[in-house]
């Protein structure tokens, strides 16, 4: 039966491309873009296939490498939240590199080969991530897709190498804290698989190691979420990468180091033994609090939409950190469907800012005007869901997920954290309806000229359409049929919820 | 007080080698010797390990007569070692792709001083 060896073949599908990729990249170089789009759709039909499979049987899948069971072997678990995330990520990939066919031929001309080889290679880094149940092998897929992504983040404009080194020097820094992290509790359970350590942690709690570990895990997978004071890298990387690599990174990069946050906080600690130790769940509420409203405040303060887009990622960032700082079921709901949106609406918005680059040359808001809703009617109304998703509008999809971490807040009667989220709603509405206003209103103090110039529609062709299509009708379906999701998210919760 | 440095001096050893690496990655205007700092704070983390899995009055792990394997004792703790072989590979991996974004760097701007750096990109 293939069901159960599912979580090994989504990484080894793609495995299997980043070699396949170079291989026949040097005999066939056009067929490129189609061989990754193979990979994704593969890996995407296998953990769709998956996803069905686990709701269907209600079954946690745990596949054991080479035979050997834990704590000796390393085993991959394939639980609701792994299968969930994965599912998304892999489908976000195959939707933007769709997308990315024209903009390889603008932005990196003659370097499609390693470009969809590195893709390939930061995939099976993510979705080793999200699967593994060991910590030291969640190490080394962290450190695989991270070195993809400087790769990825290098190919793009004049400034992308040193943004790219300069993430490669703090996220490195975040992978190794997060590597003695591991070590400590190495020291005192004498394991490193998640389940197994779990189950020891109770009888160790209280050594000032598992303290230690916890702080160091948080502040290094703290560094690769980009929580508040640790994202320094995010906007600087994310704004000079070339479109398609930020399309790719923005909306998958971080959502899975919140998932693994997820997992070191709620899975592998538990809340009850953390909130004894230490209040690491008020204090990253806290921290993910002031990034929302810094996110907000520096997104609409800048002029460049890939930037803005980066800076609001920190704001959205923060969602999903303080949905797992509530600790109660509604902010866990809130947090996981936060990922799925978030991802969504990121991806299309980035997908958005490189189709405009690949026709104006510039994604720049000041020169926005009211031409472009005759240009590019549809790329436009795909922007225009996004953006009233990220405000948070019913019925699509954002709404839903900040009315979850609203009413996680209530139930902690946080109100501070709920003021912080109707605030960043209205100044998520600021930064998108300025763009919206000046596209689809006229500009008052322009005079009125009846015939300059006839405006033609200039719109993006079919592989760039399509992706953003499906992901626009995705947030209003994510939206109608958000009962349906939180029903399935309910069966994802961690033990003691 | 002495006995407690000495009995941890492996873990004042690793604290010393991380906060050398941060000094060369926050305080550096070189990028090559940022790129050092990052080599020693990687290497304070792996020697870490290495510390953790040594016993005293224990063997290394390869089976010998006469000392039987049930006597945990006996024997070192292999897993940090093995663990440690990958991470010394990652920490390669990572100053191959630091290195290669040095170079473009340098192609691109001519200099690998940050300030002279900063300058040139504002």
């Amino acid at each position: 039966m293939i069901g159960s060896e599912i979580p090994a073949l989504i990484p080894v599908t793609y495995i299997l491309f980043a070699i396949l990729i170079p291989l026949i990249g040097l005999w066939k170089r056009e067929i490129v873009w189609h061989l990754s789009l193979l990979g994704t759709g593969i890996a995407s039909f296998l953990s769709a296939w998956g996803f069905l499979h686990l709701i269907n049987t209600g079954e946690t899948i745990r596949y054991y490498f080479g035979g050997w069971t834990p704590p000796v072997g390393i085993e991959f678990v394939y639980d609701g939240l792994a299968a969930f995330i994965v599912l998304v990520i892999n489908t976000i990939a195959f939707l933007v590199l769709i997308h990315s066919k024209e903009i390889s031929k603008l932005e990196f001309p003659g370097k499609k080969m390693p470009y969809y080889t590195i893709a390939m290679l930061m995939m099976l880094g993510f979705n080793g991530m999200v699967l593994t149940g060991d910590l030291f092998n969640l190490y080394v897929f962290l450190e695989i897709s991270s070195l993809s992504s400087y790769a990825l983040i290098a190919i793009g404009e004049k400034r992308a190498p040193y943004a790219s080194f300069r993430y490669l020097i703090i996220g490195t820094v975040g992978g190794s804290l997060y590597l003695l992290g591991v070590g400590f509790l190495y020291t005192v359970t004498g394991t490193l698989n998640i389940i197994d350590m779990h189950a020891m942690l109770p009888q160790v709690i209280g050594h000032s190691s598992v303290v230690a570990a916890l702080i160091l895990m948080v502040i290094g997978v703290g560094v690769k979420a980009a929580l508040f004071p640790l994202h320094g890298w995010l906007p600087d990387s994310y704004t000079f990468a070339s479109s398609s690599s930020s399309a790719l990174i923005a909306p998958i990069g971080t959502k899975v180091a919140a998932y693994i946050l997820f997992r070191v906080v709620l899975f592998l600690f538990g809340v009850d033994l953390i909130d004894d130790q230490l209040p690491v769940t008020t204090i990253i509420g806290i921290f993910a609090g002031i990034g929302i409203l810094y996110g907000s405040i520096m997104a609409i303060a800048q002029s460049e939409m890939k930037k803005m887009l980066a800076y609001s990622s920190v704001s959205q960032i923060g969602y999903i950190i303080m949905g797992i700082s509530q600790a109660n079921p509604f902010g866990f709901i809130g947090a996981v469907l936060h990922v799925l949106n978030h991802a969504l609406m990121k991806a299309l918005l980035f997908l958005v800012s490189g189709s405009l680059r690949s026709k104006e040359g510039h994604s720049l808001i000041t020169k926005f005007n009211n031409s472009y809703r005759k240009k590019y009617p549809w790329t436009m109304a795909a922007f225009t869901t996004a953006a009233i998703s990220m405000v948070g509008l019913p019925p699509l999809a954002g709404f839903f997920s900040k009315w979850y971490l609203a009413l996680g807040t209530i139930e902690n009667s946080n109100w501070i954290l709920l003021a912080v989220i109707l605030i960043s709603s209205l100044l998520n509405a600021v930064y998108f309806f300025r763009i919206l206003e000046k596209v689809y209103l006229n500009d008052p103090e322009e005079e009125l000229t009846e015939d300059t110039e006839i405006i033609e529609n200039n719109e993006v062709g079919f592989t760039m359409m399509f992706p953003m299509a499906v992901m626009a009708l995705g947030l209003l379906v994510v939206g109608i049929f958000n009962a349906y999701i939180v029903n399935i998210i309910f069966t994802m919760f961690p033990a003691g919820f | 007080m002495l006995d407690f440095f000495m009995g941890h001096y492996a873990y004042w050893f690793t604290m010393i080698l991380l906060s050398v690496g941060l000094y060369g990655m926050l305080l550096k205007k070189n990028l090559v010797k940022k790129t050092i700092g990052l080599s020693i704070f990687q290497a304070g983390v792996i020697l870490f390990f290495v510390s953790v899995a040594m016993k005293e009055g224990a063997t290394v792990p390869v089976k010998a007569d006469g000392l039987p394997v049930s006597e945990v004792a006996n024997y070192m703790n292999a897993l940090p070692h093995t663990l440690m072989l990958t991470a010394i590979v990652v920490g390669v991996a990572t100053l191959g792709v630091a290195y290669a974004l040095l170079i473009k760097i340098y192609n691109r701007y001519g200099t690998l001083n940050e300030e002279e750096l900063l300058d040139k990109i504002q």
